[in-house]
C-alpha cells in the first residue's frame, strides 16, 4: 500500500469510529485542543502523577490478588509467600507498598498546589469537593487494603480506628462498630468485608470519582501559578492567548515528569522499601496477634496527622468529632476562603507566612503521630490541632480587607474561645505545661491578627493581565 | 530541598529506631547478606541451637542452599534434621501446644525476625543473657534488652554464662533506664542513666562479664552472633539480594529514558514563550 | 519547528520506553510461572514397590497426578506383543515416554508398569482392569486400563487401542531405580 493509501485508509476507519464513537470529539476536547496555561511549574506534575500511581496501584494490586490469600489463618503467610516463592513476587509487592505511600506524596503535593494557587476559587469548587471525596475515598482504601497482610500494626489499626466508630453515643455507636467489624473484635470476617472493598468496591468509586474530577476541570479550565483565567484573554480565533494546547505540549511535559518520578519510584522498590519503618513497618512483621498490643500503635505515616489530633483530646467522643472535622473542614475551603485573588504569588506578606505555617503545622503533626504520647508532645498535639484549625479561620479573616476594630475583636474572640478550651481541660498536673505552650498560638495570634493593624503586612500586590512564568 | 528532605527522613528514620528499643541506643550488628561464609555459619548454628524450637516456616531448604552457594546435598547433609526433603519448609521440630506446656508460650517462628526487631536488637539480645537467681526466672536467665524473656540462653555452651556486675550507686534511686550498649575485649558494657531522689542525674556503667567459660572466648562469640544475626536477617528477606542486583540497572535504564524524555521536551517547548 | 529532530526523539522515547514497558512486563508474567511451593509440591517422589503383589497395582501422586504402579505377570506380559495389531502406537513411536521406556514393556523391568494414570482423551483416571474377558469389556479383553468417562482402552503396556477416542499412548515419567525395592518417580539423572 502507498503511504496516501494507507494514509487514506487510516481516515477511512477513524471516520467508521467517529460515527459511532466520539473519539475524536474527545480527543480535540480533552487533549489536542484542550488549552491550558502556559506557565505551568513543578507544582503542576502530580496530577498526572496521582493517575500513574492509580494505574500502578490497580495493576499491581490486581496481580497480588491472584495469590493473597484473605482468610485470618493464612493471610499472613501468603504474603510471605508472595515475597518468597512467587517468581518475582516481593517485586509486585514492593510495588505496591510503595506506590500506596507514594500516592499521598503526590496528592498531599497536588492539593497544596490548590491552596498556593487558589484552584479551589472560581467555578472551581465543584472541581474541589470532587477531589475531597478522592481524598477520603483513597483514605479508606488505603485504610482497607493495610489491614489486609494481617500484622500486629494492621490488625490493632483496625481494632483503634473501628472503635473510633463506638464513640458515636445513643447506642447508635456500638451497633455501628458490631455492624462494620461483623464481630466483637477485628477478625476474618471484617479481614473478608474490607478486603472486597479494597480490590472492588472503593477503585470503581475512585474510577468514578477521578473521571468526575477531569471532566470538572475540563469544563471550567485548569488554574495557573499566576492565578488569572486564561479565557478571558483570547485571540481572534478563540483561542486564550496564553494558553496551548495539552497535546504536545503537556503530555511531553507529563511523561518527562513520569520518568522522574519512576526513578525515585525504583530507588525506593529497589534500595529501601521499609524505608526505615515508615512505609512497611517493623511491627507488621509479627502475625496479628488478638492478645497482644504492640508496644506503640500508630498509622501509617499518611494518617499521623490526622491521629496526632486524635490522641491530643482526651475525651473520646469530642476527640473523634475534632478527628472528623479536621479532615472535613477541608471541603468547604472555597467558602471560607472567598479572597477575590487567587494565586499566593499576589497576596500579602502575611498571607504567604500563614500558609507556610500551616504546611509546617500539618508535618510536625504528622510526626507526633508517629510518636510515643508522652505528655509535652501530647500538649504540643493539641495546640498545633488549635493551629491546623486557626488556619481556616484566618483565612476567611483574610478574606476582605477588615478594619482594625475586626482584627482586634477577632483576636478577642480567639483568646476567649482558646481560653475556654484550656478552661475545660484544665488539669493540676499540667497547669504548668499548658501555660508554657500557650505560647504558641499566642504568638501565632498575634503575629496573624495584630500585625495588620499595626502594619501593611496584610496588603495584597497587584495581579498581572498576562500570565508570568 | 531533596537533600534536605533526605536528612530529616534519615534522622526521623533513626529516631524512630532509636524509640523501638525502648530508646536505648543497641549494639550495632552491621550485617552483610553477601557473605556468603557467614551466612553458612549462621545456617549451621541456628539448625545446631535454634531450630529444636524456633521454626523458620517460610523458608525452604532448597532456596536457602542457592542463595548460600550450598548444594542440595550438602544440605540434607549437615542442615537437616527435622526434614526428609530438601524442597521442604524448615518447619520446627516441636509441636506448638506441647510448647505452650514448656515454655508458657510457643516460641515464635524467626522467619521475619529480621524484620521485626531488626539486626541490631537481635544482636544485643545474643550478646546480653545474664544468670538471674530469682526464683521467678524458669530458666535462671534473664537479658538485657528483652527483660523476663521466657527462654533459656540457648547458646551459653558457645557463650558461657554472663554475670551482670551493676556500678554501685550513692543515694536514692527515683527512676533508672539504660540508655546504650557497648562492648570491650571482656564483655558488654550497660551505661545506665540513674535519677536519683534529689533529683540528680547520674551515668553509670555496669559490666556483663563471662562468670563460667564456653567454648569460644568473648570476640569468637561476638562473630558467631554476628552470623547468626546475618543469616536470621537474610531470612527475613532472601529476595534482597535479588534486588540489590537488579536495582542498578532499573535505576540506569530509566535514567536514560529520563534524559530522552526531556530532550524531547525541551524540543517541544522551544515553540512556547 | 523542526520536524526532523522531533520524529526521531519521539521515536527515541517511543522505542526505549517501550522497552521499559516489557521489561515491567516481566515480573507480572514471571509470576505467573509456577512458585516454589509448586515446584516442591511437584518433587520428585520415591516409592517402595517390594510389597506389590503380582497383578496388583498401587497409585501414588506425583505432580499432583495420579501414577500407577503395576507389577505384572508373566501372563499378562505374554500378552502384549499379540496386540500389537489393535493398536495405535504399538512401537511407542509418539513421545510419550523415556528413552529407556521405548521398548514392548514401555519400562526399564518388564515386570513393572510405572505410568501416569491420565487419560490422553480428555484427563480422566482410567481404571486398572486386569481380569481377562469380563462382561461388560468384551472377550478380547486380555487386561489393561480403561477409561470410564468415553470409553478409551490401553493394554497393560498403556497403548492405547485404535477406534477409541485417546490419540496417544499413556504417558511414562522419568523413573529409576534406587535399589530393587525402591523408585523415585520424577527424576531419572545419573541413569541410563
Amino acid at each position: 500500500m502507498s503511504a496516501q493509501n494507507q494514509a487514506g485508509a487510516l481516515q477511512a476507519m477513524m471516520n467508521w469510529i467517529d460515527d459511532r464513537f466520539p473519539l475524536t470529539k474527545m480527543w480535540k476536547e480533552h487533549l489536542a485542543e484542550y488549552y491550558a496555561p502556559k506557565n505551568f511549574n513543578v507544582w503542576y506534575y502530580f496530577g498526572s502523577l496521582a493517575i500513574l500511581v492509580l494505574v500502578l496501584q490497580l495493576g499491581t494490586g490486581i496481580w497480588l490478588a491472584m495469590f493473597y490469600k484473605p482468610d485470618a489463618q493464612e493471610a499472613f503467610a501468603s504474603v510471605e509467600y508472595i515475597m518468597r516463592e512467587v517468581p518475582l513476587g516481593w517485586l509486585i509487592r514492593y510495588m505496591h507498598s510503595t506506590g500506596a505511600s507514594l500516592f499521598f506524596i503526590v496528592i498531599y503535593l497536588h492539593m497544596f498546589r490548590a491552596l498556593l494557587y487558589g484552584s479551589y476559587k472560581g467555578k472551581r469548587e465543584l472541581l474541589w469537593l470532587f477531589g475531597i471525596v478522592i481524598y477520603l475515598a483513597l483514605m479508606a482504601e488505603a485504610f482497607f487494603g493495610y489491614l489486609l497482610p494481617w500484622g500486629q500494626m494492621s490488625y490493632w489499626g483496625a481494632q483503634v480506628i473501628t472503635s473510633l466508630f463506638g464513640a458515636i453515643p445513643f447506642g447508635i455507636g456500638d451497633t455501628l462498630q458490631l455492624v462494620i467489624r461483623g464481630d466483637f473484635v477485628v477478625s476474618d470476617a471484617t479481614l473478608n468485608r474490607f478486603y472486597s472493598l479494597h480490590i472492588v468496591g472503593v477503585p470503581l468509586v475512585l474510577l468514578g470519582l477521578v473521571g468526575a474530577h477531569i471532566l470538572a476541570l475540563h469544563e471550567v479550565g485548569s488554574n495557573n501559578p499566576d492565578g488569572i483565567e486564561i479565557k478571558q484573554n483570547k485571540n481572534a480565533q478563540g483561542i486564550p492567548v496564553d494558553g496551548i494546547p495539552f497535546h504536545p505540549y503537556y503530555t511531553v511535559k507529563d511523561i518527562m515528569g513520569a520518568a522522574a518520578f519512576l526513578f525515585i519510584f525504583a530507588l525506593i522498590v529497589f534500595y529501601m522499601p521499609q524505608v526505615g519503618g515508615l512505609f512497611l513497618e517493623h511491627d507488621n512483621f509479627v502475625p496479628a496477634n488478638v492478645l497482644k498490643t504492640p508496644e506503640h500503635i500508630k498509622p501509617v505515616w499518611y494518617f499521623t496527622p490526622y491521629y496526632a489530633i486524635l490522641r491530643a483530646i482526651p475525651h473520646k467522643l469530642t476527640g473523634v468529632i475534632v478527628f472528623a472535622w479536621s479532615v472535613m473542614i477541608l471541603a468547604f475551603l472555597p467558602w471560607i476562603d472567598t479572597h477575590p485573588v487567587k494565586s499566593i504569588r499576589y497576596r500579602s506578606v502575611l498571607y504567604k507566612a500563614l500558609v507556610m505555617t500551616f504546611a509546617l503545622t500539618f508535618v510536625v503533626l504528622g510526626w507526633l503521630g508517629m510518636s510515643p504520647a508522652e505528655p509535652e508532645l501530647s500538649e504540643l498535639g493539641l495546640r498545633l490541632g488549635e493551629l491546623y484549625f486557626a488556619f481556616f479561620f484566618m483565612l476567611w479573616v483574610y478574606s476582605k480587607d477588615r478594619s482594625g476594630s475586626f482584627y482586634i475583636g477577632a483576636f478577642v474572640f480567639v483568646f476567649i474561645t482558646l481560653g475556654f478550651i484550656d478552661a475545660i481541660r484544665y488539669d493540676e498536673s499540667k497547669g504548668m505545661l499548658m501555660l508554657v505552650s500557650a505560647v504558641l498560638p499566642a504568638i501565632y495570634f498575634v503575629y496573624f491578627l495584630l500585625a495588620p493593624v499595626v502594619s501593611s503586612l496584610n496588603q495584597d500586590r497587584p495581579v498581572p493581565e498576562r500570565v508570568t512564568s | 530541598m531533596m537533600k534536605n528532605i533526605c536528612l530529616a527522613v534519615a534522622l526521623w528514620a533513626a529516631a524512630t529506631a532509636a524509640m523501638a528499643s525502648g530508646g536505648m541506643h543497641l549494639l550495632e550488628a552491621k550485617p552483610d547478606i553477601h557473605d556468603k561464609a557467614s551466612l553458612q555459619h549462621g545456617a549451621k548454628l541456628f539448625v545446631n541451637y535454634c531450630m529444636s524450637c524456633h521454626g523458620l516456616s517460610y523458608m525452604r531448604y532448597n532456596r536457602m542452599a542457592q542463595d548460600l552457594g550450598l548444594t542440595d546435598s550438602e544440605v540434607a547433609d549437615n542442615l537437616m534434621f527435622a526434614s526428609d526433603k530438601v524442597v521442604n519448609l524448615m518447619k520446627v521440630a516441636m509441636r506448638s501446644a506441647d510448647a505452650k506446656k514448656w515454655f508458657g508460650s510457643s516460641p515464635p517462628d524467626l522467619s521475619v525476625i529480621g524484620r521485626s526487631r531488626g539486626a541490631n536488637w537481635l544482636y544485643s539480645y545474643l550478646l546480653t543473657f545474664y544468670e538471674d537467681p530469682a526464683p521467678t526466672r524458669p530458666f535462671g536467665v534473664n537479658n538485657v534488652v528483652f527483660k523476663d524473656v521466657a527462654m533459656p540462653h540457648a547458646l551459653w555452651s558457645l557463650q558461657g554464662h554472663q554475670r551482670y556486675v551493676s556500678e554501685p550507686v550513692k543515694g536514692k534511686v527515683k527512676a533508672e533506664h539504660i540508655s546504650s550498649l557497648a562492648t570491650d575485649p571482656k564483655g558488654v558494657l550497660i551505661r545506665r542513666e540513674v535519677t536519683l531522689e534529689n533529683g540528680e542525674v547520674l551515668n553509670v556503667t555496669d559490666r556483663l562479664v563471662v562468670d563460667i567459660s564456653g567454648q569460644l572466648q568473648p570476640g569468637a562469640y561476638r562473630a558467631a552472633a554476628h552470623d547468626l544475626v546475618n543469616f536470621l536477617v537474610y531470612a527475613g528477606e532472601p529476595s534482597k539480594l535479588q534486588r540489590d542486583a537488579m536495582g542498578i540497572w532499573v535505576l540506569l535504564f530509566i535514567a536514560i529514558l529520563f534524559v530522552l524524555t526531556r530532550l524531547l521536551y525541551k524540543e517541544y517547548w522551544k515553540d512556547v514563550h | 519547528m523542526n520536524t526532523g529532530r522531533r520524529r526521531f526523539l519521539t521515536g527515541a522515547v517511543g522505542v526505549v520506553g517501550g522497552i521499559g514497558g516489557a521489561f515491567a512486563a516481566v515480573p507480572f508474567i514471571a509470576s505467573w510461572t509456577p512458585s516454589e511451593r509448586a515446584y516442591a509440591i511437584g518433587a520428585p517422589v520415591e516409592v517402595d514397590v517390594s510389597k506389590i503383589e503380582p497383578g496388583r497395582m498401587i497409585v501414588e501422586k506425583w505432580q499432583g497426578k495420579p501414577v500407577y504402579i503395576v507389577n505384572r505377570t508373566e501372563a499378562a506380559l505374554k500378552t502384549l506383543p499379540e496386540l500389537d495389531a489393535k493398536l495405535r502406537d504399538p512401537k511407542s513411536l509418539e513421545d510419550q515416554q523415556p528413552d529407556y521406556a521405548q521398548n514392548e514393556y514401555r519400562s526399564r523391568k518388564k515386570d513393572l508398569l510405572v505410568v501416569v494414570g491420565v487419560c490422553t482423551h480428555l484427563g480422566c483416571a482410567p481404571q486398572y482392569r486386569p481380569e481377562v474377558a469380563p462382561v461388560d469389556l468384551g472377550p478380547a479383553w486380555k487386561g489393561g486400563f480403561f477409561c470410564p468417562c468415553h470409553g478409551s482402552r490401553f493394554d497393560l503396556a498403556g497403548r492405547v487401542f485404535q477406534g477409541v477416542p485417546a490419540p496417544l499412548n499413556l504417558l511414562i515419567p522419568p523413573y529409576k531405580y534406587l535399589s530393587d525395592n525402591r523408585i523415585v518417580i520424577g527424576d531419572d539423572k545419573g541413569s541410563a
